[in-house]
């Protein structure tokens, strides 16, 4: 693989760019991989990355019934935090936080993690409760989070509105290495890693059965052939239902749209992510200088990845409401994703009553962040075929244990 | 240069000058004009810089679709950046900034990145900026930041009132030119409601202006005739100014009316439509053909030429080239030639062409060349010269050719976004290199129904015969679907039949442009995306049409790609060797046109933002100098000092108010839920985790609320009112949430009871009289006998007071004798001003929320949301008491049987008591053991009843804990002690509440 640097930016800019290969090999399936990947967002290929990275494997198939990134993945406001209130979610969001500090060295690819810094804002005496309580686990499990006062706030976010009147702004929760990240850089860098270890990225290729051998999983019935497998994760965020329907079993996950919008971009106006829960709505700016909007889920179940717009007209106007400079802004675009949200809004890593196959999804609203520990944590399951200690709170037996990781006491919106 | 004719435009009103300002520079227009028009009229012809590279722009367009012309219009309160100057009208004393320079337009520090910008190719930031690591939080992307983004940001509060207007029709038309002008006259008369909205100021789209000159006259009387119809009948309503902007599904639908005649800023409105049917006639946008060079000011798209030139009297120059590959393009250097503008020549891209214009034009002396396009344009700011070349070839020059104006011609696109905004299909047309509706595959409504008809050229259809031939037909159709009866449209054809004008699809030429002529091919404009980054994009393995996109950016931009879609779909499918339809293309997303985010907030901004639910009692408040605390949507007097007293000194006279005599406290934002219905006890016992259908009338009953994994949803007493009716109470906040969970059981689950819901929180005030002296001082009431045996604990009554209807509750949240009076709201103020006053004698004070909330901390009592998180199980709580042991089924019930909730490490409710009675611990802070955090705290308040400091807490295994000492970690320095104890720290045996 030829490694970007400046350097070879600068020869390749005097001979035509002619020498860049391409990011990721394009492949057709073979008949059969130790591992098969199903999903091609962030968290199917940062499985098969750390699965290469930390154990060798690399008999492995990443398969993607669309293109690479275009879930959620590419499709999510960016927002990377580890200011949890459980100590199974520090810890898989704090490990792919600290993962992110590092990724695009790693990856050789410039994600742009950005640790520009989250600020989550309390705007009732309850959530001023609820936030100082975070606060506490937070610095007891090693989470760099500290409140900050309303006048810190506004020295943070200038343009931000704290008198109110409605809301004011009486403190907020500040995680300063928390930030955001270019999301198709991420699904990108991975793919392209995941090539030049030799796993096959195969697009255009969706799963459509499961074949099974005494409840032990043999190969999967795609679109470009059948494929056989010692193991499988599927890892396919609002589809994982319809994957675990063929495979013969049910999750607990409704599949919901999730909207976001970007205005037209301006010059920097607000270098820092905000979220606003009591209000319900967040905000943070791109680098191309578009103002990143997002709210919450739609009530109904529906995979068509169009929102209503009662949803978008709630967000901005909370949000003009706790930013009054950006009214005369200009919505851009929206947009939707299907979110899979579990009972308790936490993630499911686990294995399934499959034998050899995994699965990984139940990200929600919030499982861009989680990108990198989360394919850390899948990538040791499947190694190991149980699950470590990052993942094992998030087994799919939690439900029926009745042992859920709820974080709706720390924050309505968990993006 | 750019200049005004001396007569002509029939947009402008040459009569009236108005003043503006450019870039400081004072200038003149006439009203009428657009920004646009009027900058070209005072030659200004470049305006703008690209996002990426800053490059020198001009004016490429003269309505919506326009990529360059951004600019920051305005000032103060009113200041609005990234606005296309073509679509502004002109305004005395207007203030218009171009942007994205620094320091000026003319010389900014940026263009730098033009002579960087062999090393800009598409995606280098992803290939470097990564070292040091911490460069790119300090250097690399703030420089990044401030170089992109385009106009400036705002910085003053928007002082625009904003609307949102709902509209119900039968019938939506979008788009006011002749394709919808025919189907609303087809459409009238058949019983519809019908509503056609026009972007534009006038209706008539582009067909006068496109016409014949010597046939004008007659199609304008056709027109005014048209508009006499369309006025004349009741049954059609005209939106201009109006943008139809997104279509979402079952028929609804946004449009954004931006009127702009006031003199100051614009008015603006958003309409929410409801449209069964719905008629795209949005017409087609001219594209450019990419060729190298082509983004130099100077360069416009030959019908916007035209345009300024019929509407505004504006010349783009007078020494004009036209390159094309279509037919439509000649009507351009016609009119032109007619004003005796010299047309050195066209570069027309086909082999030939057989259509009767072609000799028209050369009958007028214009010099044709066909097979030729440009190869190269001299100048640096402004276009000077052209250097003709083959299409086919590297693009050599054969021949430059002076001038100073540059008209180019790609072809029509129809306009088909707002098809694709709710699933409408498009298909790909090879003839005409574009991409259409697809009829079959149409947006659907509510029952899967069509409804969605394209007409005119945004349907493929371009000449005005054609469309006055189809759009009676298909509407007639159309009635016919409907099952409308009525008679059939027919419309004789004023049109005379043309001979087809043909286009032929070529994008980007000359075909074989080398490497070097590729970065100078620009197809996004405001991007800086050119022909070669796309196929880098494709070298790199960005295929797909969508990673293109996101690789190169191309079509992201404020103009949304509008010109540039086609072209670069197409030269990414050169790039592939692949078929344009295996190509596809990217999703049209709304809104079609930006929409301000204030204008998305609407009227319920500002004063009207969640507005402030108050309670009848809410002015005594405010007169009695309480202090607010927002409870959902309400507000509530936290506390009412008085004086020059310390809330602390406030705080500890309300408490012991209650404790030693008498306290009022204003509840009425209590939520109070009717259930009512012969199975209404059979519902309650579902819902609630204990017995409700057992409670006899007249009595209340406690009552907790789980939801299906077992965790405390909400809480509050029950009173049943008679053998079938229930009244609820829920927590302030809480009163919504639950009124929405009881019927979504109702609805979902519980289908087949008989039990109606009905949320009178409003209806009812409530006012809480807690306190030794609270007996004593009702019964100064005469009419009513408050004795033990006549009104126990947990039992009310109906009665009066004085002549004021009441319903008393005997129930306590205090853990003093205690009584809640309901009464109609209307009255509640009148109650609570007589409690009051006989209240003197007995030393009453009024109390507020927080007082409220450390007195029954101190009896252990919770309060769901802080003793609860949604995670909380009534075991936890010690409240196993309230569980029925006995009901077969309750939301929740099966949970509790599942392991975890059985748990022996679960989290339980205890009281923690400070080893130094005076520290009070703070909010929300983590009990600690062996490094480990087992725990934290709920509540937690200095008690002025027992003089010390009290908290609640969730402990791991807190129970089995009771009488040892854990640590409280409070920062990382700090720790408090505390012992475990039971969490009832006040009257344990709850003799004061009983008596
Ligand atoms: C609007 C929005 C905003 C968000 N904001 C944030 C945020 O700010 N911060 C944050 O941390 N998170 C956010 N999220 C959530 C985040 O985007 C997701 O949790 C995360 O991207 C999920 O990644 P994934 O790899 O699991 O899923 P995806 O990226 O969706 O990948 C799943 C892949 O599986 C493929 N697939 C599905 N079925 C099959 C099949 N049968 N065969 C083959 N392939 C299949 C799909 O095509 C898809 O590419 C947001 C989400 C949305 C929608």
């Amino acid at each position: 693989m030829k490694r970007y640097s400046l350097s070879s930016i600068f020869t390749e800019a005097f001979r035509d760019n002619l020498g860049w290969e391409k990011a990721w090999t394009k492949r057709q399936p073979k008949k059969e991989y130790q591992i098969i990947i199903v999903g091609g967002g962030g968290h199917g290929l940062a499985t098969a990355y750390y699965l290469a990275k930390n154990f060798n494997m690399t008999d492995i198939a990443v398969i993607e019934k669309g293109w690479i990134g275009g879930g959620n993945t590419g499709r999510n406001t960016t927002i990377i935090r580890s200011n949890y209130l459980q100590e199974s979610s520090i810890g898989i969001y704090e490990k792919s936080r600290f993962l992110y500090e590092t990724l695009s060295q790693d990856l050789n690819y410039n994600i742009m993690f950005s640790p520009r810094g989250v600020l989550m804002l309390c705007q009732t005496e309850h959530e001023l409760r609820a936030m100082k309580r975070t606060s506490h686990a937070n610095r007891i499990n090693g989470v760099d989070t500290k409140m900050v006062a309303p006048e810190e706030v506004k020295e943070i976010v200038p343009i931000i509105n704290i008198n109110g009147p409605r809301f004011p702004v009486l403190g907020a929760l500040w995680q300063p290495r928390g930030g955001t990240a270019r999301h198709d850089a991420v699904a990108w860098g991975y793919a392209r890693k995941c090539s030049d270890f030799g796993i096959d990225i195969i697009e255009q290729c969706e799963v459509i059965g499961v074949k099974k051998k005494r409840e032990k999983i043999v190969a999967l019935e795609t679109t470009k052939g059948n494929i056989k497998a010692k193991k499988v994760c599927f890892v396919a965020a609002g589809h994982s239902s319809v994957l675990a329907d063929l495979a013969g079993f049910r999750l607990p996950i409704e599949s919901v749209a999730l909207q976001a919008l970007v205005s037209e971009p301006i010059k920097p106006m607000i270098d820092c992510v905000v979220m606003a829960n009591t209000v319900h709505g967040y905000l943070s700016q791109s680098d191309k200088g578009e103002l990143v909007i997002g709210g919450g889920a739609d009530g109904y179940n529906n995979y068509s990845q169009r929102g209503s717009f009662h949803h978008i007209e709630e967000t901005v106007r909370a949000l003009v409401e706790t930013f009054p400079v950006i009214s005369r802004l200009r919505q851009l675009r929206q947009w939707g994703g299907i979110v899979d949200m579990t009972g308790d809004r936490s993630p499911i890593i686990s294995k399934t009553p499959v034998d050899g196959l995994y699965i990984n999804c139940g990200w929600g609203t919030g499982g861009f962040k989680a990108i990198p520990g989360s394919g850390w944590a899948t990538a040791e399951m499947i190694y190991n075929e149980r699950p470590g200690k990052l993942a094992s709170p998030f087994s799919i037996d939690r439900f029926s244990e009745g042992r859920l990781i709820d974080e709706s006491a720390a924050a309505a919106v968990a993006h | 240069m750019s200049s005004r004719l001396p007569q002509e435009g029939s947009r402008i009103n040459r009569e009236k000058t108005v003043d503006f300002r450019f870039n400081g520079k004072n200038l003149k227009g006439f009203y009428g004009d657009t920004v646009a028009s009027a900058l070209l009229a005072n030659n200004e012809m470049f305006v703008a810089r690209s996002f990426k590279y800053h490059r020198p722009r001009g004016l490429f367009s003269a309505g919506e679709e326009e990529p360059n012309a951004l600019m920051g219009i305005g000032e103060g309160p009113s200041f609005e950046p990234n606005i296309r100057a073509t679509e502004v009208k002109l305004r005395q004393n207007m203030n218009v900034a171009s942007q994205n320079h620094w320091p000026s337009l003319r010389f900014d520090f940026l263009s730098i990145n033009n002579v960087f910008s062999r090393f800009f190719a598409a995606g280098f930031y992803y290939k470097t900026f990564m070292w040091p690591r911490a460069a790119w939080k300090y250097l690399f992307e703030p420089m990044i930041r401030r170089a992109s983004g385009l106009g400036n940001a705002p910085s003053e509060y928007d002082e625009e009132y904003y609307e949102h207007i709902y509209h119900h029709t039968d019938v939506l038309i979008i788009g006011g030119g002749l394709a919808g002008i025919t189907a609303a006259k087809a459409l009238r008369d058949r019983g519809l409601s019908i509503m056609l909205c026009e972007k534009d100021c006038v209706i008539g789209g582009r067909y006068l202006e496109d016409s014949k000159i010597e046939e004008r006259d007659r199609y304008k009387k056709f027109h005014e005739k048209s508009i006499g119809i369309l006025k004349k009948s009741k049954d059609i309503s005209v939106k201009l100014n109006t943008t139809v902007t997104g279509i979402f599904d079952h028929g609804f639908v946004l449009a954004y009316e931006e009127n702009q005649h006031s003199n100051k800023a614009s008015k603006k409105a958003l309409w929410k439509i409801r449209a069964k049917t719905m008629i795209l006639c949005t017409g087609a946008i001219e594209r450019p053909i990419v060729f190298p060079d082509n983004d130099l000011p100077g360069i416009m798209l030959a019908a916007s030429v035209r345009d300024y030139m019929q509407k505004y009297g504006v010349l783009l120059g007078d020494r004009l080239v036209l390159t094309t590959n279509n037919d439509y393009a000649y009507k351009t250097v016609i009119e032109l030639k007619h004003r005796g503008i010299d047309i050195p020549v066209v570069l027309d891209a086909r082999d030939s062409s057989d259509n009767p214009i072609i000799k028209e034009a050369e009958g007028l002396g214009i010099r044709i060349l066909f097979g030729k396009c440009i190869g190269r344009v001299e100048g640096k700011r402004k276009a000077s010269a052209i250097g003709i070349c083959s299409v086919n070839g590297e693009g050599t020059i054969e021949e430059l050719i002076p001038c100073n104006a540059i008209a180019v011609s790609g072809g029509w696109t129809p306009n088909v976004n707002l098809w694709s905004h709710c699933g409408g299909k498009l298909l790909w047309d090879g003839e005409c290199g574009f991409y259409k509706p697809d009829p079959e595959n149409t947006p659907t409504g509510r029952e899967g129904e069509t409804n969605m008809l394209a007409l005119g050229a945004c349907a493929g259809v371009f000449s005005n015969y054609d469309i006055q031939d189809h759009v009676p037909r298909k509407i007639n159709q159309l009635a016919s679907r409907l099952k409308i009866k009525s008679k059939r449209y027919i419309e004789t054809n004023v049109f005379s039949k043309e001979s087809e004008k043909k286009t032929k699809p070529v994008f980007a030429l000359p075909h074989g442009a080398s490497k070097d002529k590729q970065k100078r091919m620009y197809i996004d404009f405001q991007n800086d995306v050119k022909v070669s980054d796309l196929q880098l994009a494709v070298q790199e393995g960005f295929e797909n049409v969508e990673h293109a996109k996101r690789y190169t950016t191309l079509g992201m931009a404020t103009d949304q790609g509008k010109t540039s879609n086609i072209n670069g779909i197409h030269v990414l499918s050169q790039s592939l060797g692949k078929p344009v339809d295996k190509i596809g293309h990217t999703t049209f997303r709304p809104p079609y046109k930006p929409i301000p985010l204030g204008l998305i907030a609407g009227q319920y901004a500002k004063k009207l933002f969640k507005p402030v639910r108050k309670t009848p009692i809410d002015k005594w408040n405010l007169l009695n100098n309480a202090i607010w605390e927002p409870v959902a949507d309400w507000r509530r007097a936290y506390a009412y000092p008085k004086g020059n007293e310390g809330l602390e000194e406030t705080l500890s006279r309300e408490v012991l108010s209650v404790r030693k005599n008498v306290g009022l406290l204003d509840s009425s934002t209590l939520g109070k839920i009717l259930v009512k219905g012969p199975d209404a006890g059979r519902f309650l016992d579902l819902i609630y985790t204990n017995m409700i259908s057992t409670l006899k009338a007249g009595k209340c009953r406690y009552g907790l609320m789980c939801n299906e994994a077992g965790f405390v949803f909400d809480d509050g007493v029950v009173a049943r009112l008679n053998d079938q009716s229930f009244l609820c109470h829920t927590t302030s906040g809480g009163a919504d949430r639950v009124y929405a969970w009881l019927e979504e059981w109702l609805q979902t689950e519980w289908h087949h009871l008989k039990v109606f819901i009905v949320n009178l929180t409003e209806q009812y005030s409530q006012i809480a009289v807690a306190g030794p002296k609270s007996r004593e001082l009702l019964q100064t009431f005469k009419s009513i006998d408050l004795s033990a045996e006549k009104l126990p604990f947990m039992n009310f009554i109906e009665t009066n007071i004085d002549d004021i209807w009441v319903r008393i509750y005997r129930i306590s949240f205090s853990g003093e004798l205690s009584y809640e009076l309901a009464v109609n709201s209307n009255q509640a103020e009148e109650l609570w001003n007589k409690l009051n006053k006989v209240g003197k004698k007995y030393k009453l004070q009024p109390y507020g929320t927080e007082a409220l909330h450390i007195l029954r901390a101190e009896k252990g009592f919770i309060v769901v949301g802080d003793e609860t998180d949604g995670t909380v199980t009534p075991h936890d709580l010690g409240m196993e008491w309230i569980v029925s042991k006995k009901k077969k089924d309750f939301i929740g019930k099966k949970a509790f049987s599942l392991p975890h909730l059985n748990s022996s490490i679960r989290k339980q409710l205890v009281g923690i008591l400070t080893l130094d009675t005076n520290k009070v611990l703070p909010d929300g802070c983590h009990a600690v053991e062996d490094g480990k955090a087992i725990g934290h705290v709920t509540s937690t308040y200095f008690s002025p009843t027992l003089k010390r400091s009290i908290a609640l807490g969730l402990i791991e295994n807190g129970r089995s804990r009771k009488g040892s000492t854990l640590e409280f970690e409070i920062s990382s320095k700090e720790s408090i002690f505390a012992k475990i104890v039971d969490p009832n720290f006040y009257d344990p045996e709850g003799a004061k509440q009983d008596g």
